[in-house]
């Protein structure tokens, strides 16, 4: 990955470094997988994903959108958790906050001139603000620790309590209800402007691709920023927070901006899955909610993106087929994964069998 | 007279409101106290409280014998749950966070399972009494009182018992505790199994004013996790004052606009004293001591 796309007549000097700069950080000391190798394997990985709607119907293709749809909480809790250390149970609040926002936005401006994906935007840009301004409270107000997880998840809970009393006529905003317990439904999905009819992102194959698109370029966005100088910090942070402030960084500042993308990326996937399933409820904010991308997260592996990745589609299938055996029980195997976990491979258990592999490949290699 | 009765309503709303935060975060101060560890399952110690007095109560138990049975059975269930689990986690105080809410996903499901969605409830005792228009529940004016009887009866545990110099001074320095031959595991366990104790106290309690569900838990762990973040390590001078700033807040804010701006309220106030006082009250107050 050491050579720039574009030849040197096409762009000038300066820009051609910023971009091999950036492209260079998609390998480095924050994330796992260097090499050819890896990058084969990832590619081969995108591929089987991009062929896979060819070989299977509708149906499992729609689930394996909804897969990716939680990624994004995913990889955002990896960054604030395993990146920052700062153990935030509060994800879903952004989640949920960001799908009634994508709800009321297009149910009053309706789906005409890719008008939802201006929705997108602005519910995940309310998302992420919010979560600044939570950010902003707890890590300049030198909250640390245990207080964070409290504080989360208290904002999340309320925010639950608050939705699930606005039914009635008189909680409206425009023309949207916002319907209490019941949530809100109805909203049109994700849907892009084409000459000669617009395409509706139901739940599908062309749903299916976009997504994948999606969490690529997030997956490549994200490696790049955290082996860059910020994602160099917010470890640093992680590791000891008053080095890292003795040697000049603000880290109030580097834990409110984790914080805010790890909210804006929860807001991602809560505008996603509204747009998904065209509905949204309060218990998506609820304790349970709340749980699970914890338990994606921590039995995934929190301290690097690829296992937080790739851990999360895998807890969230298993989940998914747990739950088609039996629901009730579903729940009761994910907390005993979740103190499994903790008490055998607290790294998460992907991330200990990719270092794990990773070591035998070098031992092999010599 | 009108005058009186007003300052009584408002006493009484206080008075249930500052009780419900007392009783709910004793359990979780005392762990989080002494222990440093947050147990998100402390909920679900409330539920199993509140389920074994329901039980304890239907099958011909008077009430208080059926709480203090929900309140054994809870602490019992704390120290096997920390025997097994907690144990191992003392050094990773956020990996007990997670390990606690496992826990506490099973026992919700678990429950639900066994039990069904709801068990049938022992109700309100005591009945009422009326002052000038308005009728008062007898039984929330006990659970008044108690939470005061509690906060004195975990003074005396503390500050006045064996049990107590021991479990500060393991709380305090562990090492030396632990060098002038004091069992510090066994002290640890005990603290958890109390403080589990205390969570089955406040689900015995509560238990007469409530419906019984698996999720009942979670109407508790707001409430008392805020107090405990308001008022910081101690349970005393950080706790105890914080559950009165908060009930009064709370009260308030019910009397005027309703239960959902109490918990809104509540949040707030957690969220302005964290970026004013980031110690808690405790915190705060000791500053003060010095």
């Amino acid at each position: 990955m050491s050579n720039a796309p574009n030849t040197p007549e096409q762009i000038s000097h300066s820009s051609r470094s910023t971009v091999s700069t950036w492209l260079a950080r998609l390998e480095g000391p924050q994330t796992m997988g260097r090499g050819p190798a890896f990058w084969v394997a990832m590619a081969a990985l995108v591929l089987a994903a991009s062929c896979y709607p060819a070989f299977s119907d509708p149906y499992t293709i729609g689930n394996a959108a909804y897969f990716m749809v939680w990624t994004f909480m995913a990889m955002g809790l990896g960054i604030v958790w395993g990146y920052c250390g700062v153990l935030s149970f509060g994800q879903t609040a952004f989640f949920g906050l960001a799908g009634y926002a994508y709800g009321v936005v297009t149910i009053n401006v309706g789906a005409a001139f890719g008008l939802t994906w201006l929705a997108l935007v602005l519910s995940v840009a309310i998302g992420g603000a919010f979560a600044l301004l939570i950010g902003y409270f707890m890590f300049y107000g030198r909250i640390k620790g245990v207080f964070i997880g409290i504080v989360t998840l208290s904002v999340t809970l309320v925010l639950e309590t608050f939705m699930a009393q606005t039914a009635g006529p008189n909680w409206r905003i425009g023309d949207a209800r916002l319907n209490g317990f019941n949530g809100m439904s109805g909203m049109p999905p994700l849907t892009v402007p084409w000459p000669g009819g617009d395409i509706v992102l139901y739940s599908g194959t062309a749903l299916y691709f976009v997504l994948l698109a999606m969490v690529v370029v997030c997956y490549l966005g994200l490696r790049m920023l955290l082996n860059a100088p910020f994602g160099n910090v917010l470890v640093a942070i992680r590791e000891n927070p008053e080095r890292a402030e003795m040697l000049g960084y603000d880290i109030r500042l580097y834990q409110t901006l984790a914080f805010g993308l790890g909210g804006a990326l929860a807001a991602l996937s809560g505008t996603l899955y509204t747009a998904w399933g065209q509905y949204i409820t309060p218990s998506s904010m609820g304790l349970t909610a709340a749980a699970l991308p914890i338990v994606w997260v921590a039995v995934g592996g929190r301290r690097d993106i690829t296992a937080t990745l790739l851990g999360s589609i895998l807890v969230i299938a298993g989940f998914q087929t747990l739950t088609i055996y039996g629901s009730q029980y579903a729940l009761i195997v994910m907390g005993a994964l979740l103190v499994f976990t903790v008490l055998v491979a607290p790294d998460g258990l992907i991330a200990t069998a990719m270092d794990w592999i990773g070591r035998t490949l070098r031992r092999t290699k010599r | 007279m009108d005058f009186f009765h007003t300052i009584f309503s408002v006493m009484y709303q206080f008075g249930d409101a500052f009780a419900f935060l007392v009783i709910s975060c004793a359990g979780l101060a005392v762990i989080f106290g002494m222990m440093g560890i947050i147990n998100l399952a402390h909920g679900e110690f409330i539920m199993c409280g509140a389920y074994v007095t329901s039980a304890a109560g239907r099958a011909g138990l008077p009430l208080p014998l059926a709480i203090l049975c929900g309140a054994l059975a809870a602490a019992i269930v704390g120290i096997v749950v920390e025997r097994l689990v907690i144990r191992h986690l003392y050094q990773r105080p956020l990996d007990s966070i997670i390990a606690t809410w496992g826990i506490s996903l099973i026992a919700t499901q678990g429950v639900l399972i066994l039990l069904g969605p709801t068990m049938a409830g022992v109700g309100t005792p005591l009945g009422s009494m009326a002052l000038g228009e308005r009728s008062y529940s007898i039984y929330r004016l006990v659970l008044f009182a108690t939470s005061i009887g509690l906060l004195g009866s975990l003074y005396l545990l503390f500050y006045r018992t064996r049990f107590g110099v021991i479990s500060r001074a393991t709380i305090q320095k562990p090492a030396m505790a632990r060098a002038l031959g004091v069992d510090t595991r066994r002290v640890y366990g005990l603290t958890f199994g109390l403080g589990a104790g205390l969570a089955g106290l406040a689900g015995g309690l509560y238990a007469p004013t409530m419906t019984m569900v698996p999720t009942m838990g979670a109407t508790f762990i707001v409430e008392s996790f805020v107090t405990v973040v308001v008022g910081g390590a101690d349970i005393f001078v950080g706790a105890a004052p914080a559950a009165a700033v908060l009930a009064i807040i709370r009260a308030s804010l019910t009397a005027w606009y309703g239960h959902l701006f109490g918990q809104i309220g509540l949040l707030v106030a957690v969220i302005v004293v964290i970026r004013v006082m980031p110690g808690g009250l405790s915190g705060f107050l000791k500053r003060f001591q010095r």
